[in-house]
C-alpha cells in the first residue's frame, strides 16, 4: 500500500489522497432487510420508555428512547422495531441498538416540516443531530462556551477517504444553503471552509472564507487547522471549542442545507469504501445499513482474520462484526486483508527517535512511551506532553519496534479522563 | 455465507511503514563489512579467527542470557551480531581467545542485558567492553606490541601512539592517502578509512544512523585538532591525521550513533557529536590514554539524557 523510500534523510511524507478532476459517481446501496441505529445511553437507563419493540416508525422520524434524556436517533427507513438491545462501543460508551425491519413502502415523517419554515437552533438541535456528518449542534447551543467561529472541514481527516472533498465539490448548493442556515441559527458571522490544495475562485459566493491547506497528512486535523489557518494554538488538554471555534464536516453542513431545502431530515450517508486492493469507491447508503449489505453489493469477499475499519488507515477503529451499521459520522470504510494489516509487537523501544522526528506536535514520544508502558499517566501528562497529542497515529506508523504507541496514548487519555470525572463526582 | 468469518480487531493505525529493528542491524552489518573485510585481508587468518569468535560468542552470550532470564529469544534481531562484529573490528588481530570471550561477555551481558536488553543500555556496549578491557589488560590494546610479528609493506607503528609520543616529527612516515586506504596498523576493522566512510555515508543516507551525530563528531575532532595544531604545530599533529587514525571513523559512524545511548532531538544530537569529537582530541593531545574515542563515546553516552532535555516546545504546551 505504501512504498518505502530508499533514502531516509528526512521524515516520511504522506499526502492526503485528492479526488480526481472528474468526480467519481457514487453507487447507491440500499439496506436489504433491516437497519440498526445506535442510540446513545447513560449507564443507568435500563428500559426504554419512548418506543417499544413492535412499534412502527417512519423514515425521518425522531426516536428518543428515554424521556428525560435529550439523546435521540433518526429512523433512516420505515418499518417495525424488532429489537432494542444494549451495545457497548469503544472506550466504555453505551448504546441501545435499535433494529428496524424495513417495510416495502416508505413513508416519510413530517414532524420536521413544521419547524423547517423558521430555522432556529432549538429545532435544529432537536431534529438534526443524527443527520449524515453528525453536526456538533450541542457545541453551538452550549451556553457556557460562546462559539465565535465555525470551521467547515472539506478535507477528510484520514488518508484515502474522499467523502468530504466529494461533498464540497458535488453538493455546492447544499453547502451554501447550510452555511446560510448555520449563520442564521447560531449568530456566528465568521465561517471558514477548509479545502485541500485547489483553486479558490470557484467558491466565490459561498458566504465563507475559503482557505486551502497543505495536502500533507495530518494537516487536516482540527488542532493543526487551528494553528495554521486561524493562527491560534489550542492549549494542551483543551479543545478548539474552548477557544470558541466549532468544527463541522462539509457533509454535516450540506445535510443541514438539504434538510431545510426539502423540509425533511436527510438520511443518506456518503462514504468512501476502500477495498482490499486499495481501490476507492464512493457509496451512498442509509444510516444504519449493516456493512454486510454494502460488502455484498460491492462484491468484497471477507476472509477469516481480515479487518474492517470505520474511518481510515491511520485513525479509524476496527469493528468485529459484519452486522455493524453505518453511523452518521462514518466517512470511510476500509477493508484490509489480514496479510496487509500492521501488527504490533512486544519489542522494547530502542530509542531510534523516528517517532520524535515525525510527531507534528513535537512530543518526546521516546520518553513518553516509557511512562505510558509503566502506567504512569499523570506523570506523562505533566512532564511529557501527553495532552498535546493530536491523535494522528504517525508515531505508531513509523515505530521500528512496532510498539502500539497510539493505542497507549488513547488509553492514557481515556484513563485520565475517567480519573478526572470520578474526582469531580466525589468532590 | 459470510456468517462464520471472524474479524480481527486492533487499534489504529492499521498501516506501518515497514521499518524493523532487524533491518537496522543487518544494514549496519552490511555497512561495516567493507572495513571488516579489508582488515581480514591485511591481517589474514588470525583476524578471521578473532572476528568469527567475536561474532559467535556475542550471539551465544545473548542466547544464554535469553534462556537464563526466560525471555523470548532475541538473537534474530541481529543486535548481538552487530555488537560482536564491532568488537571484533576494534581489537588487534592477535587478541587471545579468552580476551575475545571476555570482551563480548562484557559487551553483551554487562553492557546491554543487565540494563534490560536492547534499548535500555545507558552506554554503547561495545565501547564499554573495549574500555574495560583497555583498563584491565593494557597490553592487549597496545597495537605496536600486539602486532609486532606482522611484516607489512607500510610503516608498522600505531599512528596515534607515534603522534602522541613523538609529535609531528613522529608521523612524517605516514602518508594521508595510505592511511585512508588502511595502510596502517590498528584494530582489525578500524583502519580502512575509505570503507568506514563508505559504510557511514550509506547508513546516513538510509536513515539508520543520524548524520547530525556523525558529522558533528568528525567536525569536533577536526576543529579541536586544528586548534591544538595551531597552538603548537610540533607537539600536536594536524587535524586530517586525527580523522584518519585510531578509532575516529569507526567511532563517529558506528559507536557514537548507537540508538539507545544517543539523543534524538536535533540540537542535542549536534552537541553530543561535537562534544564527542572534542573530548577525543583532548584525551589524545593532553590525556593519559593513546586513543580517546572509546572514552569520549562513554562520556557523551553519560550526558545524553541530560542533553535530550533540550527539546522543542510541544504543541499547545502551557508553562
Amino acid at each position: 500500500m505504501l512504498r518505502k523510500t530508499f533514502f531516509a534523510l528526512t521524515v516520511p511524507r504522506i499526502d492526503y489522497d485528492l479526488l480526481p478532476m472528474v468526480l467519481p459517481k457514487p453507487e447507491k446501496i440500499s439496506p436489504t432487510k433491516y437497519i440498526r441505529l445506535f442510540h446513545a445511553k447513560n449507564g443507568n437507563q435500563s428500559s426504554p420508555t419512548g418506543f417499544h419493540v413492535g412499534d412502527k416508525v417512519k423514515t425521518g422520524q425522531k426516536l428518543a428512547l428515554y424521556g428525560d434524556d435529550p439523546a435521540y436517533v433518526i429512523a433512516s427507513a420505515s418499518g417495525t422495531i424488532r429489537s432494542i438491545s444494549p451495545y457497548s462501543g469503544d472506550f466504555g460508551k453505551n448504546y441501545a441498538a435499535i433494529t428496524i425491519e424495513i417495510d416495502t413502502n416508505e413513508v416519510y415523517d413530517d414532524q420536521f416540516k413544521a419547524q423547517a419554515a423558521e430555522p432556529n437552533l432549538d429545532a435544529a438541535l432537536n431534529h438534526l443531530s443524527f443527520i449524515p456528518g453528525s453536526p456538533p449542534l450541542s457545541t453551538l447551543s452550549d451556553t457556557e462556551q460562546e462559539i465565535k467561529t465555525i470551521v467547515i472541514s472539506g478535507v477528510d481527516s484520514d488518508l484515502l477517504i474522499g467523502t468530504r472533498q466529494y461533498i464540497v465539490k458535488s453538493r455546492f448548493e447544499d453547502v451554501r444553503r447550510g452555511i446560510e442556515i448555520l449563520k442564521k441559527i447560531s449568530g456566528v458571522e465568521q465561517v471558514y471552509l477548509i479545502t485541500a490544495g485547489e483553486t479558490v475562485q470557484t467558491y466565490g459566493h459561498l458566504g465563507a472564507h475559503v482557505k486551502s491547506i497543505d495536502t500533507r497528512y495530518p494537516s487536516a486535523l482540527p488542532q493543526l487547522i487551528m494553528k495554521n489557518v486561524l493562527g491560534e494554538v489550542v492549549p494542551a488538554g483543551k479543545t478548539s471549542a474552548d477557544l470558541g471555534v466549532c468544527f463541522f464536516s462539509s457533509e454535516a453542513v450540506a445535510s443541514i442545507g438539504r434538510a431545510y431545502m426539502d423540509d425533511q431530515i436527510p438520511v443518506t450517508k456518503t462514504l468512501t469504501l476502500i477495498t482490499k486492493d486499495g481501490n476507492r469507491r464512493l457509496i451512498e447508503t442509509k444510516i444504519g445499513t449493516p456493512i454486510r449489505d454494502i460488502l455484498e453489493t460491492c462484491d468484497v469477499s471477507i476472509n477469516e482474520g481480515d479487518r474492517i475499519i470505520f474511518g481510515g488507515p491511520m485513525r479509524g477503529s476496527a469493528v468485529y462484526s459484519l452486522e455493524h451499521p453505518i453511523q452518521p459520522d462514518t466517512d470511510g470504510l476500509l477493508v484490509l486483508d489480514r496479510s496487509n494489516a500492521a501488527y504490533t509487537s512486544e519489542y522494547p523501544c530502542i530509542n531510534c527517535g523516528d517517532c520524535v522526528r515525525v510527531c507534528p506536535a513535537n512530543i518526546q514520544i521516546n520518553v513518553l512511551v516509557r511512562f505510558l508502558e509503566a502506567g504512569q499517566y499523570e506523570a506523562a501528562a505533566e512532564s511529557y506532553d501527553l495532552l498535546s497529542c493530536i491523535d494522528c497515529g504517525l508515531c505508531s506508523f513509523v515505530c521500528v519496534s512496532k510498539i502500539p504507541i497510539y493505542q497507549y496514548i488513547k488509553l492514557a487519555k481515556y484513563e485520565l479522563g475517567r480519573a478526572e470525572a470520578s474526582e469531580e463526582t466525589h468532590a | 455465507m459470510l456468517e462464520q468469518k471472524k474479524l480481527i480487531v486492533s487499534h489504529a493505525p492499521f498501516w506501518h511503514n515497514g521499518n524493523r529493528v532487524t533491518e537496522r542491524s543487518y544494514h549496519t552489518i552490511l555497512a561495516a563489512l567493507p572495513a571488516a573485510l579489508a582488515g581480514l585481508y591485511y591481517y589474514g587468518i588470525p583476524a578471521v579467527a578473532v572476528m568469527c569468535l567475536s561474532v559467535a560468542t556475542a550471539v551465544l552470550w545473548e542466547l544464554g542470557i535469553n534462556l537464563v532470564a526466560k525471555r523470548s529469544i532475541a538473537i534474530g534481531d541481529g543486535n548481538a551480531a552487530v555488537i560482536g562484529l564491532l568488537f571484533g573490528m576494534l581489537v588487534p588481530a592477535t587478541m587471545p581467545w579468552w580476551a575475545v570471550l571476555t570482551g563480548t561477555f562484557i559487551a553483551v551481558v554487562i553492557g546491554k542485558q543487565i540494563f534490560g536488553g536492547i534499548g535500555s543500555n545507558a552506554f554503547n556496549p561495545v565501547a564499554l567492553a573495549v574500555a574495560i578491557m583497555m583498563v584491565s589488560w593494557k597490553h592487549l590494546f597496545d597495537f605496536d606490541g600486539m602486532l609486532l610479528n606482522y611484516d607489512f609493506a607500510f610503516a608498522t607503528a600505531y599512528p596515534i601512539s607515534a603522534a602522541k609520543n613523538f609529535g609531528a616529527p613522529g608521523i612524517a612516515k605516514f602518508d594521508l592517502w595510505n592511511l585512508l586506504l588502511g595502510k596502517q596498523i590498528g584494530g582489525i576493522g578500524a583502519t580502512f578509512g575509505l570503507g568506514l566512510i563508505f559504510g557511514g555515508v550509506y547508513l546516513m543516507l538510509r536513515g539508520f544512523i543520524r548524520w547530525e551525530i556523525s558529522l558533528t563528531f568528525l567536525a569536533g575532532v577536526y576543529c579541536s585538532a586544528f586548534l591544538f595544531n595551531l597552538m603548537d604545530p610540533v607537539r600536536f599533529v594536524g587535524p586530517a591525521f586525527h580523522l584518519l587514525t585510531g578509532y575516529t571513523l569507526i567511532g563517529a559512524f558506528f559507536l557514537a550513533t548507537e540508538d539507545s545511548s544517543s539523543p534524538v532531538n536535533t540540537i542535542p544530537m549536534l552537541i553530543y557529536g561535537a562534544a564527542g569529537g572534542i573530548i577525543t582530541v583532548l584525551i589524545r593531545s593532553i590525556g593519559a590514554y593513546v586513543d580517546g574515542v572509546i572514552l569520549a563515546v562513554l562520556v557523551i553516552n553519560l550526558i545524553h539524557p541530560l542533553l535530550d532535555k533540550i527539546r522543542p516546545k510541544a504543541l499547545g504546551k502551557v508553562v
